[in-house]
């Protein structure tokens, strides 16, 4: 089932599964650390993605050929290993309905599938849900594995912990935005987002963070380690803010006091795949120091 | 020393030889288009290999120097002038204290490196000096630079003027150009006619073209091998589910018009790729001027693996003329 292919004479492309799930995402990142771990000679990086990674490797240094066998048998270990991830939760407040969203999507209004409502209106109309507020609750209501890091610095591509029916699943715009306020949280296909940074984006628009998750000047006080937030494998919790909040929440990120709650847990995809709720509950109980 | 930008051409950049290791970060490896260019420039002024020069694109800059220095322009064809006196190209010349350097017309290519004795001496950032202008990191304040803009340069050696490049070891690409690739990734969503097509047809640079991706047009659009789309891929056949990109990987959002991802290069995303330019051929790439016919030419890895022994030994050839 897991396919591998060259990306020219430096990359190697492993696709793990065609389709996303918890298990392709799973097995990939496994195997992206297996592989990380191994020390293959040559290998110059391991990039992590949703249900498949990339090893940039050095043909000067190891052949693709031998470095296509040792990855390989990386897999059989990988299959072999329980499914158990060391990583961290950490909680996201999200300011949804906001008005800077709200001014750039009516902006590029005829870019989009529905010009005569709002990008939550009409992901939570296609999605089956009654109402904004109920379609909100939703997407803040489980939490959510970031399966990537990437397209451009520091952004998250994430995939909600829930079952397939339950994923929330949205078009990208009919053509791609030429602004999008940075911070933005923006879902496209099957997967969520923060935006890093401001530009172009496809993706809805539902809220915006005030918590900086890229920052090259390393002035924010939780990025002063290191400029990008996100890891592959962290795992997210939205919670909705209203402008008090999120204004207050700014004000402390600019003072240097603000610090995202962050916990450390071990997530086991078999306990969780026995009673998703129940799991997502304990997870959070976690976060919240229970 | 400083050189005070009194113009900054089109996109003028800080660029080095990059910062590999951030791409599962998204933050690409960034760095000269033409990487032979580069070292090329900065072993004729007396600099390691890497050190940070300027690289830009189609129109140069304007640049008056504070002391005197010792420049060499490679890459495009761009005539270099001090003072209004044309200097050659792949060549060591000297810049005296209060001259200032500009260039004529682009003749060919795309992208002069201007490497200048002591290299630019910006700030690394994440151990590059490449500018990387989404991230606002590295180069000149994270950006390209402005007129007004004093860039700081290292202490060099003003030894070594007229040392020039041999002609045979300039590379420029042909015409038309010729990109060779190794079919793979998602190659096999497109039929066997469209796989001939795509290496059947002339191509043409189009005008969205820069450092995170080239892209072409004027060949024949792909047809997909019928399939019910995978969950989280998206409804568009050409959609995948997102996944990384290798540099030189060309997608066909559409099936219509290939991109070739390049230094700037987003990391990944939710289109499919039929197949990856050879680590060999990238530097010619940056040298492609929009609408120059370009032919995709399929090669196996061993041949991928015998063009870049061929690239080894002309930096070595490189190294041996400007030792």
């Amino acid at each position: 089932m897991t396919r591998y292919s060259f990306g020219g004479d430096e990359h190697l492309f492993v696709e793990c599964s065609e389709e996303m799930s918890l298990e392709a995402f799973f097995k990939s990142l496994s195997m992206a650390k297996g592989v990380r771990e191994s020390g293959i000679r040559g290998v110059t990086e391991i990039c992590p993605a949703n249900a498949s990674f990339q090893v940039k490797f050095d043909p000067d240094v190891i052949h693709p050929d031998d470095i296509l066998k040792e990855v390989q048998a990386i897999e059989g270990a990988a299959e072999k290993a329980e499914p158990v991830l060391k990583t961290r939760i950490v909680e996201i407040p999200v300011f949804y309905n906001d008005p800077w969203t709200h001014e750039t999507l009516m902006r590029f209004r005829e870019r989009h599938q529905d010009p005569t409502g709002t990008d939550l209106d009409y992901g939570a109309r296609i999605n089956g849900y009654g109402s904004v507020d109920d379609f909100v609750a939703a997407h803040s209501g489980s939490p959510w594995f970031v399966s990537m890091v990437g397209f451009v610095a520091g952004l998250p591509f994430m995939y909600q912990m829930v079952e397939r029916q339950r994923q929330i699943q949205v078009p990208k715009y009919l053509r791609p935005r030429t602004d999008t306020p940075r911070l933005t949280v923006g879902h496209g296909g099957c997967f969520g987002c923060i935006y890093s940074v401001r530009g172009a984006g496809g993706y809805q628009m539902f809220g915006i963070t005030p918590m900086p998750i890229f920052d090259p000047t390393q002035t924010t006080s939780y990025l002063s380690d290191f400029m990008v937030f996100f890891r592959p494998g962290d795992i997210v919790k939205f919670k909705p803010i209203d402008r008090d909040a999120y204004d207050q929440a700014v004000e402390d990120v600019d003072k240097g006091r603000f610090f995202p709650p962050i916990r450390e847990v071990s997530f086991d995809l078999r306990e969780f795949q026995k009673d998703i709720d129940g799991y997502n509950a304990k997870l959070e109980g976690t976060l919240n120091g229970h | 020393m400083a050189i005070k930008v009194l113009h900054h051409g089109l996109a003028t950049t800080v660029q080095d030889l990059g910062r590999p290791g951030y791409f599962h970060l998204g933050i690409p490896v960034g760095g000269a288009m033409d990487r032979f260019a580069l070292r090329a420039a900065n072993l004729l002024v007396g600099n390691d290999e890497g050190a940070a020069g300027l690289e830009a694109v189609f129109i140069g800059p304007k640049l008056e120097f504070t002391e005197d220095a010792l420049v060499a322009v490679t890459g495009a064809d761009m005539p270099a002038k001090v003072d209004g006196v044309v200097q050659p190209g792949w060549s060591a010349f000297k810049v005296k204290a209060g001259q200032v350097l500009t260039f004529d017309f682009l003749k060919s290519g795309a992208r002069i490196v201007i490497a200048v004795s002591g290299g630019i001496d910006v700030p690394e950032a994440l151990g590059s000096r490449s500018t990387y202008p989404i991230g606002a990191l590295g180069g000149y304040k994270g950006r390209p630079l402005a007129a007004g803009d004093e860039l700081p340069v290292g202490k060099g050696s003003l030894a070594g003027e007229g040392r020039t490049v041999p002609e045979a070891l300039r590379r420029k690409p042909g015409m038309p150009a010729e990109l060779r690739v190794v079919p793979g990734l998602y190659w096999h969503r497109v039929t066997e006619q469209s796989q001939e097509n795509f290496f059947a047809d002339e191509w043409k640079v189009a005008n969205e073209a820069d450092r995170m991706g080239y892209r072409f047009k004027g060949g024949r659009k792909l047809d997909f091998v019928a399939r019910e789309q995978p969950f989280g891929a998206g409804s568009d056949p050409s959609n995948i589910v997102d996944s990384c990109y290798p540099y030189g990987s060309i997608q066909v959002p559409g099936g219509t018009e290939p991109i070739i991802l390049h230094r700037d290069a987003v990391s990944g995303g939710g289109y499919f790729m039929v197949g990856t330019v050879i680590s060999a051929d990238m530097d010619l790439i940056g040298q492609l001027q929009p609408h120059t016919p370009t032919r995709f030419v399929r090669v196996t890895m061993e041949e991928a693996l015998a063009a870049r022994k061929d690239r080894k030994a002309a930096l070595s050839a490189l190294r041996d003329a400007l030792a």
